[in-house]
């Protein structure tokens, strides 16, 4: 966060004795580089005092919260370890190069299933191959045949048979209409045609799907609160709380992505207008269906 | 969590270790340097060069004072941790992959693989307490397994050498004879080739990953199969947490089918399973490709992963990940 505080106080020195070329000799007529903190938060304000093009002296307050990522405890060996010379190519590692970044992104252990729920679904139309993935049945839902709980995509029994859907016929591999329509002689584009790779836009839509827009949330939300108020319907995928980009407040909305589609609808009919930390929850689909 | 990302290398990742105190981490790619960060904060504390190829795997001794290290460029090497200066260089005639110092540190297994009409081996090499007196020579080779030996690691009192590797068959070899003392079960073991095994803490059993999607508990001294962890991908790496009776799974597809494919569909997550249950607890996701290296702080506090992205992800638990209950 940085806050440009511009004073506008002349400096002390006429413009007028000297050269413009001698603005960038001022420097040593500017107060020293002020360091505060860090305090008990890790709070630390660093001031710095410049001069801008037209030799208005103004500082520049840098604050920054440096965060104890463990209270670990360390054995002796550790900390002298702790002050040991840097080596091999970190020497020469200029500021810049920022190799090491904490992630923006708040990554979450996912759990295949919701807690407490049961590890053995009744699947629908459930094989033997079906039994062997138990583990993260409920997210499992077929791309290629559309069947859900059943397999993984990658694991289709009927993928080889979709783009060879002519000579299969009797087997009909997906209820998709455009394979049909491959026969009919009418022209499908080929990203529609069946057994087409589906990785453009295709994928990115999936993604919007059964996915819940809740707006008027308490700014102090954050993603796992928002993962916690909306597990108990089912399945999460993903949850998204939008950020201010610049002072990371919540914006007071979010989307939370479900598995399936009945609890999504589900969490909507529960949680629209429910009282959550003093202020009434909007829940609604993200995108307006279109049936 | 957040993870901190740690981006030194500019090749795929190939393996990871902490140290014994869990403060360092140490990274080896197919780059040519080996490095080693803080494990807290993920600062770069420096890099090893000298190697000539990709480095496939390292170890650190118990005091945290050498590191060795073995590369493709046929040569193992010794190292100082503290001022990344080279010690000895053991000279081979194929690359070196697997490398493991035994407790005490006072021996040290290297593997080598198969090149030209050389077979793959197990040389293992004395390591002298000074650097000035050490020696090249091998004090045992092992010879027999067809193909790579992905890894190689001493069992209980130093005893026994546990190889594993392409063939898919987990051998353990007596450590003063060279005898070949027991082969797993064919009918239980793995279908295709292991490529990593991680030993638990007090080294009572350990874990094997392979490409045929699953990864196995195997009991050390009978070689007995414990538990198995079925998943949807090839394993690349496994670690074992020593603080909870869970085991993590890393992989993907292969790499020459990643660019081909959204990245949401490659399956590029850390997964964690109950060790007992052998039930999928969740998923940690981030890498932009396969985990090629999975290592779990000594603390059992956080882990790290690397991946064939080249990015070293460094994972601090939340509080909450201590009483996941199934």
């Amino acid at each position: 966060m940085t806050l440009m505080t511009a004073q506008n106080q002349p400096a002390k020195l006429r413009w007028g004795e000297f050269e413009e070329d001698d603005v960038d000799d001022l420097d040593f007529l500017l107060p020293p580089k002020q360091l505060i903190g860090p305090d008990e938060n890790g709070i630390k304000k660093v001031i710095e005092y410049k001069f801008n093009e037209d030799g208005n002296k103004f500082n520049v307050t840098t604050t920054s919260r440096t965060r104890k990522l463990a209270n670990a405890r360390l054995s002796k060996r550790a900390v002298e370890r702790r002050s040991w010379p840097k080596f091999g190519d970190a020497v020469h590692e200029d500021v810049g190069a920022r190799l090491t970044m904490v992630s923006t992104e708040e990554i979450l252990l996912e759990r295949p299933r919701t807690p407490g729920s049961k590890a053995e679904e009744p699947k629908a139309g459930g094989d033997s191959l079906a039994q062997l993935g138990k583990g993260g049945a409920a997210l499992k839902l077929c791309r290629t045949c559309g069947k859900k709980g059943d397999h993984w995509t990658s694991q289709c029994p009927y993928k080889d048979l979709a783009p060879q859907a002519e000579a299969f016929s009797d087997k009909p591999p997906t209820s998709d209409a455009a394979a049909g329509a491959a026969g009919t002689g009418k022209y499908v584009p080929p990203s529609v045609r069946a057994g087409a790779d589906r990785t453009g836009s295709d994928m990115r839509r999936r993604n919007d799907e059964n996915s819940v827009r809740v707006t008027n949330l308490p700014e102090d939300t954050r993603e796992p609160d928002l993962l916690e108020l909306f597990r108990p319907f089912g399945a999460v995928s993903r949850v998204y709380v939008a950020l201010d980009k610049n002072t990371s407040i919540s914006r007071g909305f979010g989307f939370v992505n479900f598995v399936n589609r009945e609890d999504a609808q589900r969490a909507i009919n529960k949680l629209n207008g429910y009282g959550y930390d003093n202020l009434i929850l909007r829940v609604e689909w993200a995108t307006p269906r279109t049936n | 969590m957040r993870p901190i990302l740690m981006k030194g290398h500019e090749r795929p990742l190939t393996f990871l270790k902490y140290n014994r105190d869990g403060d360092l981490l140490f990274s080896c790619a197919k780059d040519h340097n080996p490095t080693v960060w803080f494990a807290d904060n993920g600062e770069r504390l420096g890099t090893y060069r000298g190697h000539n190829g990709a480095v496939w795997c390292c170890d650190v001794s118990r005091d945290s004072a050498r590191l060795i290290t073995g590369s493709a460029d046929q040569t193992a090497k010794l190292w100082n941790v503290q001022t990344g200066q080279q010690l000895f260089t053991f000279n081979f005639d194929s690359p070196a992959r697997a490398v493991d110092f035994s407790v005490g540190d006072r021996l040290a297994v290297i593997t080598t693989d198969p090149f030209m009409e050389l077979s793959s081996a197990i040389h293992v090499k004395r390591i002298a307490n000074d650097p000035a007196d050490q020696v090249g020579e091998s004090a045992l080779i092992l010879k027999g397994p067809q193909g790579r030996i992905n890894r190689a690691v001493w069992g209980p009192l130093n005893r026994t050498i546990i190889s594993a590797g392409e063939d898919a068959v987990i051998r353990i070899w007596d450590s003063e004879t060279g005898k070949l003392l027991k082969e797993n079960d064919k009918e239980v073991g793995h279908k295709k080739t292991i490529t990593s095994l991680a030993k638990s803490v007090d080294g009572s059993h350990f874990l094997t990953g392979s490409l045929d999607k699953s990864a196995k508990l195997w009991d050390i001294r009978t070689l007995t199969l414990i538990k198995t962890y079925v998943t949807e991908r090839p394993v690349n790496a496994v670690a074992m947490s020593p603080l909870l009776d869970h085991v993590v799974l890393g992989g993907g597809q292969d790499a020459s089918a990643v660019t081909t494919t959204d990245h949401r569909a490659g399956k590029f997550e850390a997964k964690f399973y109950d060790k007992v249950l052998q039930e999928e607890i969740g998923g940690v996701k981030g890498h932009f490709g396969p985990i090629n290296a999975l290592a779990f702080n000594p603390d059992g506090k956080s882990f790290s992963s690397g991946g064939e992205d080249g990015y070293v992800r460094l994972h601090h638990f939340d509080s909450d990940y201590f009483n996941i209950k199934i």
